[in-house]
């Protein structure tokens, strides 16, 4: 079954940086990366909720830029750098999105809060201090169907204030 | 996490033969005994209607508790630890809770009803304080005082004045001693409550944050292959033939057919998906009704099953009480078939070792689900245990246990572990929906206000809510079940959803009638002081007198009570210049008793009211032909954030009441306070849920009064 044989690396294989870790994804560039993550690296925390791109749960980094793992296909990541849920925390240091979600308990099941913490963190890097319209329009791709949106929207804020206080910590 | 498995379930295994200790190690045990086979009958000590728990405090340290209910995101995992951990007298990181495990966990009916806390909160205070009061004869031995004078701290028992201390560990060190809960009066009232009813960080949060919370579809065990089920891609199809053979010679995929049931199981689910298109189909259909003819389908065709969801309720004259009214009005509401949309769908995951199956189930009803994959497979339940991961939400859409016996079958067939997960599209077309109802309704006042006669007859849609909160005295209140040609079942407050919409439509209708406010009305003709209490709050809070009537704009209110919580909801509506409404605020009061987790409490109402926004202006299920026509995200709406209004609520807090269940009632008064405020912006009545068919609000009624 073994495509290339031996210790050779299949010629349809596709590298890229997973979480900071190069990975080599083979015979598989049709799949999503969405069925690549969860299939092939056992990363389980990107969700499937709707595999058209219409949910969220399944966001993910891309060059530092959120995006819909099932929308986007194994050989279109060939060279690029992707984090997932799992990259986002520093060891034992949640990043500011995770932080302010846990502090403020902004879930109810919970399933879909990976894809919102990670678009939370890419909305935070290009605007630091985001309005509330900016946070609706941010995360307007993201459905949650228990916690009723209202403490994502605070989260954010908080998120927002976390990562400020860091940085004038380390300043 | 998962502890091994006892030889056999310990439901149904008499609690003498249970040999808790050989699972959970050296400790004391305090369980309370539902009434059920095993005890015939209570079992010694208190016995609760349902349901039953046990707590285990081992001298590892480790504080187990375990209750049948599942964790399918309504917030329980942390509200039961809390109780736990209040009676035991330690911070609720320390409370390891074991929920929906059928081979471990006590008998349950399913978590639905808004039954987890009603059911579950006293069993498990009973078993915990029970263990409490054992820990304590055990530490006034070692401390030489009475148990009566044992204080208990952070997991530690102190003599009187503090100067001795022993970990509750060292305490039953050695022993394996199992205690019955006497009675509930040994529990802490909720006054006296110092971790339970205060704010709780839940604390699996990070798992949640950082994605290794496992729910039944991340669940990934060695050799697991996936497989899919052949579905028939209509309601009311039958298998007429079936050709499997451009499957032969194929080695890595496992074919298994039976009868009607055809599915296959391979080593991707690509790869499986690939298999079952080869498989050539032909089905057999008889036609099904579709949008148009469907109400006059559904009152013609009553059903038979399902007695248990009819309410049938007559007092005095209500045909001779209408004719004598001052006002009445007549009226027929409609809401449409709508679908849960969890954000997970279905899944489960097989493993067999030797004759016994574990599976891995998001379920609202593991016992259900075990009992059914038993009977499928023609096995003993004793051989079938499934385990309820933590569940992507269910909202009354997870009681099926199908996908769990075809992962059972294809893992049997397969010789390996299989998991078989639904697509979205599957979840739509092959889950079952919330029931279309329909609801006629007269009713009558005079004209001081006073309700004298009503009259309301709910076809399809359920019992639920059929009884009001109103003091009538000519009344007849019922309902009718159809046979629904799309597959229909529970749904978050099930009919309370239609009935109170058409219920307080029509309360407004009447106080507009004659003259008075809609919260004066209701307030002179609730019979319940609870609910009165709540609908006072919401028009204080709601700034209700102070409102002024502007053009384009409307404030409307609604209250119920169902599941044993109170709610009133107050909406403010703005009209825009295309008609089209936005729903500027909605303000939610809830009452169910003392409150254990307030800030999960809050989480709860606020998304049991933005999801109820869902279905009252837009969630709409579409069909033609046995087929669900929306049957993707892309088609089928639910609420996002720009749907999203301020949402407030205020959360009244009874001590002296047992703590009820919140995951419905918060939904019921949505819609009807929504109608109301958008009549009063528009000046029309709707009376269809969804409230919008295209976004915007008809300039004449759509359906007038009858």
């Amino acid at each position: 079954m073994n495509g290339a044989g031996g210790a050779a690396v299949a010629t349809d294989a596709v590298r890229v940086v997973v979480n900071g870790r190069p990975r080599t994804l083979e015979r598989m560039p049709e799949r999503s990366l969405l069925q690549a993550l969860r299939t092939e690296l056992d990363l389980m925390g990107t969700k499937y909720g709707c595999g058209e791109g219409q949910c969220g749960a399944c966001t993910v980094l891309m060059d530092g830029k959120a995006v819909h793992a099932c929308q986007v296909s194994v050989k279109e990541v060939g060279g690029h750098d992707i984090v997932t849920v799992e990259g986002l925390a520093r060891g034992d240091e949640l990043n500011p999105a995770q932080q302010a979600f846990a502090e403020l308990g902004a879930f109810q099941c919970g399933f879909c809060t990976p894809g919102m913490v990670v678009g939370t963190t890419a909305l935070l890097q290009r605007t630091p201090s985001p309005s509330e319209a900016e946070v609706r329009e941010a995360l307007e791709g993201h459905l949650c169907r228990c916690c009723g949106y209202t403490k994502v929207l605070r989260a954010v804020q908080r998120a927002s204030e976390i990562s400020r206080e860091r940085a004038r910590r380390s300043a | 996490m998962t502890l091994e498995r006892p030889s056999r379930p310990w439901d149904r295994t008499p609690p003498k033969e249970r040999g808790y200790f050989e699972v959970l190690g050296d400790g004391i045990l305090c369980h309370v005994l539902p009434r059920d086979r095993t005890t015939g009958g209570g079992g010694g000590g208190w016995s609760p209607p349902s349901g039953g728990a046990w707590v285990h405090v081992g001298a590892d340290g480790r504080i187990r508790a375990f209750t049948g209910k599942a964790e399918v995101g309504q917030g329980t995992h942390t509200a039961l630890s809390l109780v736990v951990a209040e009676e035991l007298r330690v911070p609720v990181a320390r409370v390891e809770l074991t929920m929906a495990d059928t081979d471990l966990s006590p008998w349950d009916m399913g978590t639905f009803g808004s039954r987890s806390m009603p059911d579950a909160v006293p069993p498990l205070q009973a078993a915990a304080a029970g263990a409490r009061e054992e820990l304590a004869s055990l530490a006034a031995a070692r401390l030489l005082v009475s148990a009566g004078q044992v204080r208990f701290e952070d997991g530690v028992a102190l003599s009187p004045e503090g100067g001795h201390r022993v970990t509750y560990g060292e305490l039953v060190r050695g022993l394996r001693k199992t205690v019955v809960a006497s009675t509930p009066g040994r529990t802490t009232p909720a006054a006296d409550w110092k971790t339970a009813g205060q704010p709780a960080v839940d604390p699996a949060a990070a798992d949640v944050v950082t994605g290794r919370r496992v729910y039944a579809s991340d669940v990934r065990r060695p050799g697991m292959w996936y497989g899919v089920v052949l579905l028939p891609p209509n309601h009311g199809a039958e298998l007429a033939s079936v050709d499997t053979s451009a499957l032969e010679g194929e080695e890595e995929v496992r074919l298994l057919h039976d009868g009607p049931f055809v599915a296959v199981a391979a080593p991707t689910p690509w790869d499986a998906r690939r298999a079952l298109r080869k498989v050539r189909a032909t089905w057999r259909s008889t036609p099904q009704p579709g949008e148009p003819e469907i109400e006059a389908y559904l009152r013609a065709h009553p059903s038979h099953g399902d007695h248990w969801d009819v309410e049938k309720l007559a007092e005095g004259d209500p045909a001779r009480a209408l004719a004598e009214a001052a006002v009445s009005v007549r009226a027929t509401y409609r809401t449409a078939y709508i679908a849960h949309t969890p954000l997970e769908p279905r899944a489960a995951v097989a493993e067999w070792e030797g004759d016994r199956v574990t599976i891995w189930l998001g379920s609202q009803t593991p016992f259900r689900g075990r009992d059914h994959v038993a009977g499928g497979l023609g096995i003993p339940p004793e051989r079938v245990r499934v385990i309820v991961p933590f569940t992507g939400a269910g909202f009354g859409g997870k009681h099926g246990g199908d996908v769990a016996l075809a992962a059972a079958r294809l893992s049997k067939a397969a010789g390996r572990p299989v998991r078989v997960a639904f697509t979205r599209e599957e979840e739509f077309q092959h889950g079952y929906l919330r029931p279309m109802s329909i609801v006629d309704v007269a009713a009558g006042a005079t004209k001081d206000g006073l309700l004298t006669a009503w009259t309301f007859h709910n076809v399809n849609g359920g019992a639920a809510g059929i009884r009001s909160p109103y003091s009538i005295p000519n009344l007849q209140a019922d309902n009718e079940l159809s046979d629904s040609p799309l597959p229909q079942g529970p749904y978050r407050a099930l009919a309370a959803n239609a009935n109170n919409f058409a219920r307080e439509s029509t309360v407004d209708e009447l106080a507009s009638l004659v003259g008075q406010d809609p919260v004066a009305f209701r307030e002179k003709n609730l019979a319940d002081e609870r609910l009165r209490t709540v609908l006072r709050t919401a028009a204080e809070r709601g700034n209700w007198t102070s409102w002024r009537p502007s053009p384009g704009r409307g404030h409307g209110i609604a209250v119920g009570f169902e599941k044993g919580g109170r709610v009133a909801t107050v909406a403010e509506v703005t009209l825009g210049p295309d008609r089209r409404p936005h729903v500027d605020r909605l303000l939610t009061v809830f009452e169910a008793g003392a409150i254990v987790h307030p800030d999960n409490l809050q989480s709860q109402v606020e998304g049991a009211t933005v999801m109820a926004l869902g279905g009252a202006l837009f969630e709409e299920i579409h069909f033609d032909g046995g087929v669900i026509t929306n049957r993707r995200l892309s088609e089928y709406r639910v609420p996002r954030f720009s749907d999203l209004p301020r949402v407030e609520v205020v959360l009244l807090d009874r001590k002296d009441l047992p703590p009820g269940g919140a995951g419905e009632t918060p939904m019921i008064a949505v819609a009807p306070a929504v109608a109301s405020a958008i009549h009063e912006a528009s000046g029309v009545r709707l009376r269809s849920l969804p409230l919008l068919r295209d976004g915007k609000v008809p300039a004449a009624p759509r359906s007038p009064a009858t």
